[in-house]
């Protein structure tokens, strides 16, 4: 079997007494869709910064292919092409939608550096950032400050955001948090049409969804990961099945 | 109905529009020309409001773009000012190379400030500017045998401009001199906040740990225009000594980096304009009072701080901009 595109050995992170992550190991192969699901408090959202730098581990080793990224910056590992996005909106209040997107895609060419040439002069970036708009349905309010958009629409912006950064590993932390049931459908739509080459690992407490979209699912508990494997063994698991009806979970 | 408008405007129109140059700026620029007809034996003052207008130039790109507060700015405007006034003391009195010179060495202790300061952030961040304005002013003090200390430094003068204006007691070559050079720098800081570099600086702004989530280099960013700033501020400084042929303590005291802040706030941060009416409602405004009254000018500017803090937290032009815009809506 290929190495996988994102793994981790051993992870381990207290905060005090409290265990948030217990010797997490996990190996997500190129272009699957990974569902993570647990109550709330599990700590995936933990593990999300664990991975992405956000958090450093108190032991334990992060690798994206090959190469190790324990020690790495956030930045620089998003760099390397690993991304996510937040459960509580992280966004530039003040800067259009469209000045956000563009902010993004300079970032990764490294035209953010440039002070000398008007942003106008950078059409291919402007078109680009356009584009990914255009494709989360967000061209019509790209003119507008992101503090202006409706709840929805910011949630559209958080991962519109991390694709101009064009990930390889994309970590979506309740993308659709807060997001009323019947509203949702272009959240995961968007994620549905992600390019197979991007590998999407998710947290979403509607099983619906997640059975929906997930060709593997992670169950973690306690900072622990209960269990692995495909939909049809998660919901055949009677150890998931008490962590659920044990009252746990809100979704 | 702003969202129909903003639907069909295509984002290529919508960037130029913004970074057009609207007509109240060309008004605006012009009108800095009246003090040499309307009122020339004020052109010493203009001269002065436009230097202050640099130096609170040079804070809003670090303050109103990336949001790095500074409560000790006047360390390089100082240091400019000094550096320039030596250069003329052991010798050189050219102008422009004096100037060059200044902004040089003023982005050199900006540069290495950069380090730390790209480093914190809130409190941490104030403290650490404001001590390091105290720092360079006790430095100025206590080195009296290079700086003059607290009489001053003495024994500048400056050569003619380009070998041929000489630096008159009107003020005619300082203001001149002082606005092209504010004209020039304002050129430039335009052109950078409305570049890429620019946007990224409102990103660290608006949200430090969004911009690490995109692989943005901020630090290397707020290093960049810290010493952009820095230099802005020393030519500023520099301004100063080569206009009035002199250097005070007062160059680098924690006063001038308190009275750029409330410049910039009262004006509007984030703005490029805002410092400078700020700098003129303030330097006219100490004009006026401190002749009536010299020792409580500030309670005038304490009151319209605090009625902008409480009314206007963008500032005046902040105000204005609102007002405008709102103007707008209901005439549609
Ligand atoms: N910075 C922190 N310091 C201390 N405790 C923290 C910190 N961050 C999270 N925790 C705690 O760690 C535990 C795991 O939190 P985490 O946010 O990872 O849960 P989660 O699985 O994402 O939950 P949810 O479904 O509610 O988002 C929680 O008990 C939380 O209170
Ligand atoms: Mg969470």
């Amino acid at each position: 079997m290929s190495t996988p595109v994102l793994s981790t050995r051993g992870l381990d992170k207290n905060f005090g007494s409290l265990v948030v992550a217990k010797d997490i190991e996990i190996a997500l192969p190129k272009g699957v869709r990974y569902a993570l699901i647990g109550p709330n408090g599990a700590g995936k959202t933990t593990l999300i910064n664990l991975i992405t730098g956000m958090l450093q581990p108190d032991v334990g080793q992060i690798f994206l292919g090959d190469e190790e990224i324990t020690r790495l910056g956030p930045e620089q590992r998003v760099r390397r092409g690993l991304v996510r996005t937040f459960q509580i909106n992280t966004l530039f209040p003040n800067l259009t939608a469209l000045e956000a997107v563009t902010l993004a895609v300079c970032e990764r060419r490294g035209d953010a550096k440039t002070w000398w040439r008007p942003i106008t002069a950078y059409g291919e970036v402007l078109d680009e950032a356009y584009s990914i708009l255009t494709s989360l349905l967000l061209a019509p309010v790209c003119n507008r400050p992101t503090r202006e958009l409706a709840y929805g629409q910011q949630r559209l912006l958080e991962i519109a955001l991390a694709l101009a950064t064009r990930p390889k590993v994309l970590l979506l932390d309740e993308p659709a948090a807060g997001v009323p049931r019947d509203e949702s459908s272009e959240l995961f739509a968007a994620i549905t049409s992600l390019s197979q080459d991007i590998t999407v690992l998710f947290i979403e407490h509607d099983m619906n969804i997640v059975f929906k979209l997930a060709s593997r699912i992670i169950v973690m508990v306690g900072g622990r990961i209960l269990v692995e494997g495909t939909p049809a063994e998660i919901a055949a698991d009677p150890r998931v099945r008490e962590v659920y009806l044990g009252g746990a979970h809100h979704g | 109905m702003a969202v129909m408008s903003s639907a069909v405007t295509n984002p290529h129109q919508f960037l130029q529009a913004q970074n057009r140059w609207h007509w109240i700026e060309v008004a605006f620029w012009l009108a800095t020309l009246l003090p040499f007809v309307l009122t020339p034996s004020y052109l010493s003052l203009a001269s002065q409001i436009a230097i202050t207008a640099l130096f609170a130039l040079s804070l809003d790109l670090i303050l109103g773009y990336a949001g790095i507060v500074s409560l000790g700015h006047a360390a390089f405007f100082g240091f400019g000012a000094y550096t320039a006034g030596l250069i003329s003391k052991w010798g050189w009195g050219e102008p422009l190379s004096g100037l060059l010179i200044a902004a040089f060495s003023a982005a050199v202790l900006g540069y290495l400030m950069s380090f730390i300061i790209a480093r914190f952030r809130h409190l941490t961040l104030i403290m650490m500017t404001l001590g390091l304005g105290l720092l360079l002013f006790e430095v100025a003090n206590k080195a009296s045998w290079l700086t003059g200390g607290a009489d001053g430094l003495q024994g500048v003068h400056m050569w003619p401009l380009l070998g041929m204006f000489r630096f008159d007691l009107y003020g005619y070559t300082a203001y001149t001199y002082a606005l092209i050079v504010l004209f020039l720098l304002f050129l430039l800081s335009r052109r950078l906040t409305n570049s890429p570099f620019g946007l990224a600086l409102r990103g660290i702004r608006e949200n430090l740990t969004r911009m690490r989530a995109i692989g943005a280099t901020s630090r290397s960013h707020i290093r960049t225009v810290y010493t952009i700033s820095a230099a802005i501020a020393g030519v500023a400084g520099g301004l100063l000594t080569q206009t009035t042929e002199t250097v005070s303590l007062g160059v680098v005291d924690f006063q001038r980096s308190a009275d750029v802040l409330v410049i910039l706030v009262l004006g509007g941060a984030g703005r490029l304009y805002g410092g400078l009416i700020g700098a003129i409602i303030f330097m006219v405004a100490r004009d006026q009072f401190s002749g009536i009254n010299p020792q409580y000018w500030y309670f005038p500017i304490g009151v319209l701080l605090i009625a902008v803090v409480m009314f206007l937290p963008n500032g005046i032009l902040g105000g204005l901009a609102r007002l405008v815009a709102s103007w707008r809506s209901r005439s549609q």
